[in-house]
Parts: C-alpha cells; structure tokens; sequence
C-alpha cells in the first residue's frame, strides 16, 4: 500500500503552479497528509503517533527558550535554573512543560509500544517502521538522561555518576577498557562540570536527531500503511478514509485530552515526577541515601539490579531493549492482532504486568525480598521475548480474522443495528 | 414497559447502589489508607498537614506568610541564609506583600552584609542590602559556618520545602492507589509536612536511646538525631502582632515558618494554580468542541 504514487493535489493560483513543477513539497504533503489512506477502524490508541511528534516539538521550542536562560557550568547550572523558575518571565511555565514534559514524551511513547506488541504492528511488512522505532527509543532515553543531568542537582549528579560508572564493567571482559570509556565519558577522572558541558552539548544534539528519525519513521510507515485494530492492512478504497479529515480529526481529539493530562501535571504536580533531592545542589561529597533515576528507567533499573554480576546486570538492562529488534521475527504467529490470540492475550497482559511490577520495584531500595521479585519479574520479561512469543505462535490456535477491514466493520455495525431494535422494544 | 427495558431500569439502578457502595467503601477505607501511606521515619508517623496552598487549588495566606517571615526573621536567620529570595520578592503578589517602604527599611536593617563588590579603588568591601539583594545568612561562606557551628552546616532555606519529602512505604498492592490519590486532589505538600513535623519533632529521647554530644533527639529526622537546637520553644513562643489575632504557640510559630518557606521555594504557586484553571478550562472546552467535530466527520462513513 503505498500512498506516494497517488495525490490529488491540484495547485489553484499561479504561484502554486510554478512551484508545483519546481519543488513539489505541496503536493508531497497533500499525498501525505490529506489523501493518505488511513483504516477507517482505527481506535484512539491509534493517535498517541501524533501525540508523540507534538512531544517532541514541544520539548524542542521549551528546550531552546531555557538554553537561552541556563548556564551549563558546574558552578553556574543549579543557580541559573533557580534564576530561570524565580526571574525569567513565565520561567516556571516554561521549565515545567519541559520538566514534565519529558515524563509525558514517555507515557505516550511506551503507550504507543504496547499499542504496537497488542496489535502486531511489528510484523511484515512493518519491521523496518518497527526497528527505526527502537532506535528512537534508544536516542529518546540518551536524550533524557542527558537532560535530567543539566539541573546539576544532588539527584543529577549522583544518578550521572552511577550509570557512567556502569561502563567500568567492560573492565572484566577487556581490562583497562572500561574504565578509559568511563574517563572518556566524564572528560576526567570524575563527574565534573565538565561532564555537564558535554552532555548539554549532547542533549541539544540529539533532538534534532530524533527529528531525523520521525521522518524515516512516518516514512516508512507510509510506505507499508498502518496497521489496524484487526491486524489487517488497507487493502481496497473502502478499507480507508482519507487520511484529513478523518485521521486528523480524531488524532486532534486525542492530542487535546491527553494535553489535558499533561497540563494537570505541569500546572498542579510539576514536581510530583521528579525527586525533592534534585532541589538540592550537586555535592559531590555527600552521597544520597536513595538514588533513583527518573520513573521511565525503572523497569530497567531494576533489571540491571536483578543480575548479581555488574557486567551480567549491563548486559540485562541494555539487552532488554535491545530485544526488541528482534520482536517481528520472535513471534511466530500467522496472526497480527492480538485479539484474535485467545492463549498470547493473557501472556502479553501478564508482560505488561511485569513491566509495571518492574518499575515499582525498581524505585524500592535492592533489598532481598525486593530483589527476588525483580529476579522473577525480569526472567519473565526476557521469557516472553525468547520462549513465549516463538513457542504460543506455533502452538496457538487463532480465532477467525475478518477477510477485510470493511467487512469486520459492516459486520461489527449489522450486529449492532440488529441488537438495536431488540433494545427498543 | 416491556421487560427488556424495565431490566435495564433494575441494572441502571444496581449501577447506581454499585456507585454508592464504591464510594462509601473508599470513604471508609480512605483514613486507614493516608495514614498508611503518611511515611515515616524511624517508626514516627509523619502526619499530612492542611496548608492553604494545598490541592490544585490552595493559595497562599498572606497573613501567614507575613507571621512565617517574621518567625523566619527572629529564629531561622540566626544561622541560616534565604539567598535566592530578594528583599523585593517580600513585596510582590503571590507572597507576604509587604509595603515597598518596609521593605526598603528591612533591607537597611538586615543584621548581614552584603560581601564580595570592590570598591572604586579596587578594595573588597562589605554594604547594608538593599531591596534587588539577596536575604544573605550569618555566613560568607559553608567553611564558615560549619567552623562556627562545631562541623554542622546549616543548610540555605530558599528551597528547603522543595528539597524535603515523605518516603512513602505503601505496600504493592495498595501503591497504585495512594498514587491516584494524591495525582487526583494534586498532593504536593510531602515538603511542608516534613519540615512542620521537624520544627515539633523535638521530644525526649525514649529511655534507653543515648544522644550524641551535641544532637538532640527528633522524631521526623531521618536517624533521630539532629545537630540543630530546638528552633522554637514551647514556653516563648515568637509573639504575633497583637491586630494578626492569632495565639502565639510553638505548633502556630511552625505552622507559619513552615508556609513562609515553602511560599521562598515556590513563589509563583498562586499564578501558577490560577493560570492552572484557566488553560484546564480552555482545553477541556476545546476538547468538548474537537470532539464533536471528529463525531460529524465520522458520522459520512459506517466505521
């Protein structure tokens, strides 16, 4: 389904002409983003990709305001976001949207996965659309924990010096290693202000490189279409409705309610994502009783924690995305959607599951009882990779798929005019 | 009335009792449940306080900011600094409002200096503050303090109701609830009640608990040993004007610090909640208003 070749694009005045025949970015647009055929199915899980490239434009037009304002400097970092909350004009608005916003960039992102493991939004032909998805994945996690370092608090500081010291590990396959990618790191022998330049420098860079990476995203998702509800693809013109005004429509619904969620947190609990150790500024004399990184690294955390080896615990926490590229090729199942997968409902159900129990336990301190059950949980979330997903396609029986998107529609919408009268009576 | 519709009657009112049912169980199980989720520290409840700033919609008391500055101004300067609050900020909407002529006056009556200018000829001097300056501590700097303080340092206060919180220790099961909770009334006071529970967490220490050279025993801090004095005392408590109406008590003296501290570490909260409201509004009806665009787009087609 390739929604390139066709537009009904009609440039109307002169200079729409002549720049039609020059430089068709109107036109390219129009196919794009008016005709594009969209299933008429969809359901609002559908418009957190909207939500998602909103994010982060927002979190770029706030960065660039506070960047104008903030002092990456170990000596001036912590003093300059104080200026920025208390001085600048609407700094407070302007650091918050940004604060909580990187929180909501998250909950739409992981949203957005899940939504994609649920339907098999994976599966051929998406695995490209999928795969640049992990990769934005990946640079979304650099870039926040980055960012999260740039208010130069106690939290910060410490949270840098654990996770860049988690490359030390590398020691214990090539000596010496390690700890040069560490130094390499740090610009020293320790986190310093001058860890703090550079990664600002990094955490200005990256969005733009997400950006890069939207565009092959919606690219290729336009290539290949979306996928739907049914795990069916836009196969005939009535399986799709263009993509405006329908598709925008609904994704604008969708991006106005969830903007009601994100604006309860940035006005009423801007400080209720992050730690009250981070209103502390950096000391690198005095450890924190408790470091936690920020809640979207939790589930990892708790992971790295859950493997007594600290080598053997990096490799758990970056493996456990990284096994995600492999997704489209660990399921072996003939169907798309999940909810024709009577037996994969419930595992995928008790993956999500651990993944939440694995973001609690991650924020409790490693404790015995505590590590066991982030032990339990993590097996379970690499089993469902590596044996559930291949072993349930082959053995699961599905229900029956609707031959097309249109007839589980009419079918969906008949039963519901006959159940109708009924009702009446 | 055919049967079909007077069952959907029946089940419209189950739903209804169901509702009622749900509710008057939450409510009863509420108390038990704050005060499970209220932390603790070694052992001692930490209680949750009402403040007028609390919920998304609490504001500010002026009036108690003013005795909380005054309190903050007889005890607290005596050791600590409010750096990154200005004698201004003291003036202005949001915060204690004083008249900008007293504030010109506190300012020339600050009891520290400002430190660090030269003067024309080059030489390091020290002045009286004026209103743009920062409130400045006793100390010029933290190796000062702490030789003064026989190794303590006490901390700068503009953040300190921002930097403190209440570990919660709700169990799995119930976790998810308190988080609702306090996501859905917007609990953001874990800073206040923690500080509140410090100022009156001076007790005896229980017998056998021996206390070190120096530290006095306090049920909120984190260890129960604290190298900070009773800042308040029960029997002198800071006397209020005699026209705020307010009884001078230890609890009040910490009660009102407690919000003048957390108003120095949050002084946009009043604009904050109010433009809150307003843009909360404004989505909501544009929501309502997308919505039922989105209906009649999509009423064309069988979807």
């Amino acid at each position: 389904m390739s929604g390139i070749s066709y537009s009904s694009y009609k440039p109307t005045t002169k200079v729409g002409k002549w720049m039609d025949e020059r430089l068709p970015v109107g036109r390219m647009f129009h196919a794009q983003f008016v005709d594009f055929p969209t299933p008429r199915n969809l359901n609002y899980w559908w418009t957190f990709g909207g939500i998602l490239s909103f994010c982060l434009m927002a979190q770029i037009v706030t960065g660039i305001v506070l960047a104008m304002h903030y002092q990456p400097s170990g000596e001036m970092a912590f003093d300059s976001v104080e200026r920025i909350r208390r001085d600048v004009n609407f700094g407070w608005l302007i650091r918050n949207l940004h604060a909580v916003g990187a929180s909501m960039f998250f909950i739409a992102a992981y949203v957005h996965i899940f939504r994609g493991l649920y339907y098999g939004s994976y599966k051929a032909p998406r695995e490209i659309l999928w795969i640049i998805g992990v990769i934005i994945f990946i640079v979304m996690m650099a870039t926040a924990f980055m960012g999260y370092s740039l208010p130069w608090g106690q939290m910060s500081f410490w949270g840098v010096t654990v996770i860049t010291n988690l490359f030390s590990s590398i020691d214990s396959i090539v000596p010496g290693l390690g700890t040069t990618v560490v130094e390499w790191l740090w610009g020293g022998y320790s986190v310093t202000g001058v860890t703090l330049n550079r990664f600002f420098s990094l955490h200005y860079l990256l969005p733009f490189v997400l950006a890069g990476l939207v565009v092959l995203h919606v690219w290729a998702l336009h290539v290949v279409g979306q996928n739907s509800p049914m795990g069916l693809d836009v196969k005939t013109p009535s399986d799709g409705v263009p993509f405006t005004p329908y598709a925008t429509s609904k994704d604008a619904v969708g991006m106005f309610a969830f903007l009601l969620f994100f604006c309860w947190f940035a006005f009423f609990l801007p400080d209720y994502l992050g730690h009250a150790d981070n209103y502390v500024e950096a000391n690198p004399l005095v450890t924190p009783p408790h470091i936690v990184p920020e809640w979207y690294f939790l589930p990892f955390y708790a992971i790295l924690r859950a493997i007594p080896s600290k080598l053997g615990g990096v490799i758990a926490m970056f493996g456990a995305i990284a096994i995600l590229v492999l997704v489209p090729w660990l399921d072996t199942s003939k169907v798309r959607s999940t909810k024709y997968r009577p037996l994969y409902r419930w595992f995928f159900w008790l993956f999500v599951f651990s993944c939440v129990a694995l973001g609690w336990l991650g924020s409790k301190p490693a404790e015995a009882e505590y590590v066991f059950w982030a032990r339990v949980f993590t097996f379970y979330y690499f089993a469902h990779f590596i044996v559930v997903m291949p072993l349930v396609g082959w053995f699961e029986k599905p229900l029956k798929v609707p031959g097309s998107i249109t007839e589980a529609v009419l079918a969906k919408n008949k039963g519901a005019a006959a159940a109708a009268p009924a009702a009446k009576s | 009335m055919g049967p079909m519709q007077r069952s959907m009657k029946r089940s419209w009112l189950n739903g209804r009792v169901v509702a009622i049912a749900v509710a008057g169980a939450m409510a009863a199980v509420l108390p038990f449940s704050a005060a499970n989720a209220a932390g603790d520290s070694a052992g001692h409840a930490i209680e949750r306080q009402e403040w007028s700033f609390g919920g998304f919609t609490g504001q500010y008391d002026q009036a108690q900011l003013q005795r909380g500055f005054q309190v903050y101004q007889q005890v607290c300067t005596a050791c600590h600094g409010l750096k990154r609050v200005r004698f201004r900020n003291l003036a202005e909407p949001g915060g204690p409002m004083f008249p900008e002529a007293a504030i010109k006056a506190l300012a020339a009556s600050w009891p520290y200096q400002i430190s660090g200018e030269l003067d024309d000829q080059g030489n390091p001097i020290d002045r009286l503050p004026g209103p743009a300056d920062q409130m400045v501590g006793p100390y010029k700097n933290d190796v000062q303090a702490r030789a003064a303080q026989g190794g303590a340092l006490p901390p700068d206060l503009s953040l300190i109701v921002k930097a403190r919180t209440i570990e919660t220790h709700a169990p799995w099961y119930s976790h998810w609830f308190h988080m609702l909770v306090d996501i859905v009334t917007g609990y953001q006071e874990a800073g206040a009640d923690y500080l509140y529970a410090l100022l009156v967490g001076y007790h005896e220490p229980p017998a056998g608990v021996t206390v070190g050279d120096g530290m006095y025993y306090n049920t909120a801090f984190h260890g129960n040993q604290l190298a900070m004095p009773p800042p308040l005392i029960k029997d002198a408590p800071v006397e209020y004007q005699p026209e705020a109406g307010v009884k001078a008590t230890l609890e009040q003296n910490a009660r009102d610090v407690t919000a003048f501290l957390a108003w120095a570490s949050d002084p946009t909260l009043d604009t904050r909640k109010r433009l809150g409201w307003q843009v909360m509004l404004y989505l909501l009806i544009t929501t309502v208003l997308l919505y039922l665009v989105k209906r009649k787009i999509w009423s064309r087609i069988e979807h």
